[in-house]
């Protein structure tokens, strides 16, 4: 424990800018995660543990797609529609099949799943670490600010999480189409009497929940190292990040993002060795004073 | 109802138990003079280390395939049979007994990590077979003489050799440049933290003035390192080591790129001089220090260079460190198979690999010694160099005297009770 060494780096811009800059950086790659699973699970009811290699088919379709073209723009667009493709699919001719079964079932379909996606990539890229490389548009030095350094990469990456965030949570609040999702949520019987297609409507909602997986597999390809298997660690801290929220709660998922990005940005500084402890500790707290999470709905009684 | 006869003959029972026998008990009995050599080997063939295993292969195959074009050990190929331990040292013991006892496998050769060579050295003092262990860099499997088996060896870099030559290289640098303030950043296990520890030890030793003002334990496999490389930046040291491999080194090197770190610092590594890790970082830093790993122009000669052309067309990257240490080993039990005229008794080939100096184009002056007190190699390149953006990728190898190590290593057994 160096609280020490936390105070001096609050109090000194350089160092407050770099690592409020390095928590945006975590926190906002998770958000992306962490927000199609809990949109999934706020409308289908469903705990897409799949969602992880959701996560690594998007990183590995932007690296060929990449590898093909050299263009970022493609590479990112492949990763997000590829996978929000392979969501719909994945939910029209698996995952409707166990909707009301028991969550093992549901556990088991989606650990199937996984291994699958994991053999496939493993068949296809070859077991070696693959790495996409930096596109040359974002390769600059550093962008200063207030004596902090930020990569001009991670700015982009944040802008565009946040950007598709804000969107995401306008298109559910505040659009007609929204407006039907949210009540597919509570009463999926009345959205069918309405003559509403739930049939369609749950395969769109899982596509854009996987789609938001694949974005972040898109934007996370330039700086990390693509393997087989490689969406486990972000599952992880996704299911840790849905749980503060709220399971279904897009706000949520952005507020325990962005806490788990800063317990680890000033962590790293303050208390390096109970970062993970500290993480796995707020989401005890919660789900002994809150089960339902931070933003959570309670459950209807 | 028929009543269902519960019986079983004699000749079926005894048959039975043959086969059972042959099957699940005793090693296999191979025929005297059987057409084909086996050499089986255990090694790690799926997970995020599947390098380790997919890399050695054609080491061993570039070895073999040279033996056997030229007509075999009196007549009879050599043939390697690989098993996947998928990193689990139960299983790669199980394995290794498998390889032997079913596959018909005379001679080992242990690909796998630490953790699984010590699981396959006890298979091999109790099944007695030559096995050359070909990938663990732990100095304990064969340095603490309660380890030692009459019939095992490991023909593999050690983790001493490298922290006398890295330390001694390191303090070199250090003295020259004035680097006194380090840090580490090297994952959170066994390995890491003991190499971490040794490289620094012997940096300290060959210069006092270096002072670790802060050190770092990503997890093992960690995606993402900003919060390391921001750290770092906030402790501003004028030299990190780092103990990361393989593509936990290739994503902090290019995460690092993106706040150039490398500009202010000086960095140290121990894993990256593999050339698929080097050419896997797209924008690789002039002049960060690595130990050597493989590079075909160092042992700079036109037997490295062949092995190096050779190995290239059996898998589509240039050999990783395990590439050339599984050359080199297939080498030696070649040698060892000639000389005792194709008899592959453990106890018969361990004698002549014991002590054994072999002509390599690996080896510093062409040779490399299993030595024969704690069997294992010596006289390995244990250089260090700096890397430039293009091949060879790294350049200015420069050498520790293979006799400093030698002395530091018998002092730091003497402190260990072992010599």
């Amino acid at each position: 424990m160096n609280l020490e060494a936390l105070a001096s780096c609050l109090s000194t811009s350089a160092c407050a800018v770099t690592q409020v800059s390095t928590a945006l950086i975590i926190g906002m790659l998770l958000f992306m995660v962490a927000s199609g699973l809990s949109l999934i699970f706020g409308v289908l009811g469903v705990i897409n543990f799949a969602h992880g290699a959701f996560y690594m088919v998007g990183a590995y379709f932007a690296y060929a797609a990449y590898q093909a073209t050299e263009s970022f723009a493609v590479a990112f667009l492949a990763g997000a529609l590829g996978v929000g493709l392979i969501g719909i699919l994945f939910e029209r001719f698996i995952m409707s099949r166990v909707y009301g079964k028991d969550v093992l079932m549901q556990l088991l379909v989606c650990y199937a799943a996984i291994l699958i996606f994991d053999d496939l990539v493993k068949i296809i890229a070859g077991p070696e670490y693959k790495m996409m490389g930096m596109p040359e548009a974002f390769a600059l030095p550093p962008l200063e600010f207030g004596g902090g350094f930020v990569p001009a990469y991670y700015v982009f990456m944040i802008l565009a999480s946040l950007a598709i965030g804000i969107g995401l949570w306008l298109a559910i609040e505040k659009t007609r189409l929204g407006k039907i999702v949210r009540a597919l949520a509570i009463n999926p019987p009345m959205v069918s009497a309405l003559g509403i297609n739930t049939t369609m409507l749950y395969a769109g909602v899982f596509g854009v929940g996987s789609l938001l997986a694949g974005i972040a597999g898109a934007l996370a390809a330039p700086t990390r190292t693509l393997t087989p298997g490689m969406g486990l660690s972000i599952l992880i801290e996704s299911f840790i990040v849905t749980v503060i929220g709220g399971m279904g709660s897009i706000v949520g998922a952005l507020i325990a993002a962005l806490l788990i990005g800063f317990t680890r940005a000033f962590g790293a500084i303050g208390f390096p060795l109970f970062v993970d402890g500290l993480m796995f500790a707020m989401m005890a707290l919660v789900l002994i004073l809150k089960p339902s999470g931070l933003l959570g709905r309670e459950p209807a009684r | 109802m028929s009543e269902i006869k519960s019986g079983i003959g004699r000749r079926t029972f005894i048959g039975g138990a043959v086969a059972g026998a042959a099957v699940t008990g005793f090693p296999h009995i191979a025929g005297a003079q059987a057409k084909v050599i086996k050499v089986g080997m255990p090694t790690i063939l799926s997970g995020r280390v599947a390098i380790l295993g997919t890399s050695s292969i054609p080491g061993v195959q570039v070895a073999f395939n040279a033996i056997n074009a030229a007509g075999g050990i009196d007549g009879r190929k050599l043939e390697l049979v690989t098993r996947d331990s998928k990193g689990r040292p139960d299983e790669a013991a199980k394995v290794t007994r498998d390889l032997i006892n079913n596959d018909g496998c005379e001679i080992i050769l242990d690909g796998e990590a630490s953790s699984g060579s010590f699981a396959v050295h006890e298979v091999i003092r109790d099944l007695g077979v030559l096995c050359l262990h070909t990938n663990s860099e732990s100095s304990t499997l064969t340095a603490d003489p309660k380890q030692k088996v009459k019939t095992a060896f490991r023909c593999a870099r050690q983790g001493i050799h490298d922290a006398v030559a890295g330390g001694s290289y390191a303090a070199k640098i250090a003295k020259e440049k004035g680097l006194k303030k380090w840090m580490t950043i090297s994952p959170d296990y066994a390995y890491g933290r003991d190499n971490t520890a040794e490289f620094i030890q012997y940096a300290k030793v060959f210069e006092p003035s270096i002072e670790v003002v802060d050190q770092l334990w990503p997890k093992l496999f960690a995606p993402d390192y900003t919060e390391s490389i921001t750290k770092t930046m906030q402790v501003k040291p004028q030299a990190v080591y780092s103990a990361l491999w393989g593509g936990d080194l290739v994503a902090f090197i290019e995460q690092s790129n993106l706040y150039r770190v490398f500009q202010n610092t000086a960095f140290f590594s121990g894993g990256l001089g593999d050339p698929p890790i080097l050419t896997a970082i797209k924008n690789l830093p002039q002049g960060l220090n690595t130990a050597y790993r493989y590079n075909k122009k160092f042992p700079d000669n036109p037997g490295n260079e062949q092995f190096n052309d050779e190995y290239v067309k059996l898998v589509k990257h240039e050999p990783t460190n395990w590439g050339w240490q599984n050359f080199v080993a297939a080498n030696f039990v070649i040698e060892a198979l000639k000389r005792t005229a194709g008899k592959t008794d453990g106890a018969a080939l361990a004698s002549e690999v014991s002590g054994m100096q072999l002509k390599t184009p690996l080896g510093v002056g062409g040779t490399i010694t299993m030595r024969d007190t704690d069997h294992t190699i010596i006289n390995y390149p244990v250089a260090w160099g700096k890397t430039v953006s293009k091949a060879p990728w790294v350049v200015d190898y420069v050498d520790t005297e293979w006799s400093k190590i030698l002395e530091i290593e018998q002092q730091w057994k003497k402190e260990k009770g072992w010599a």
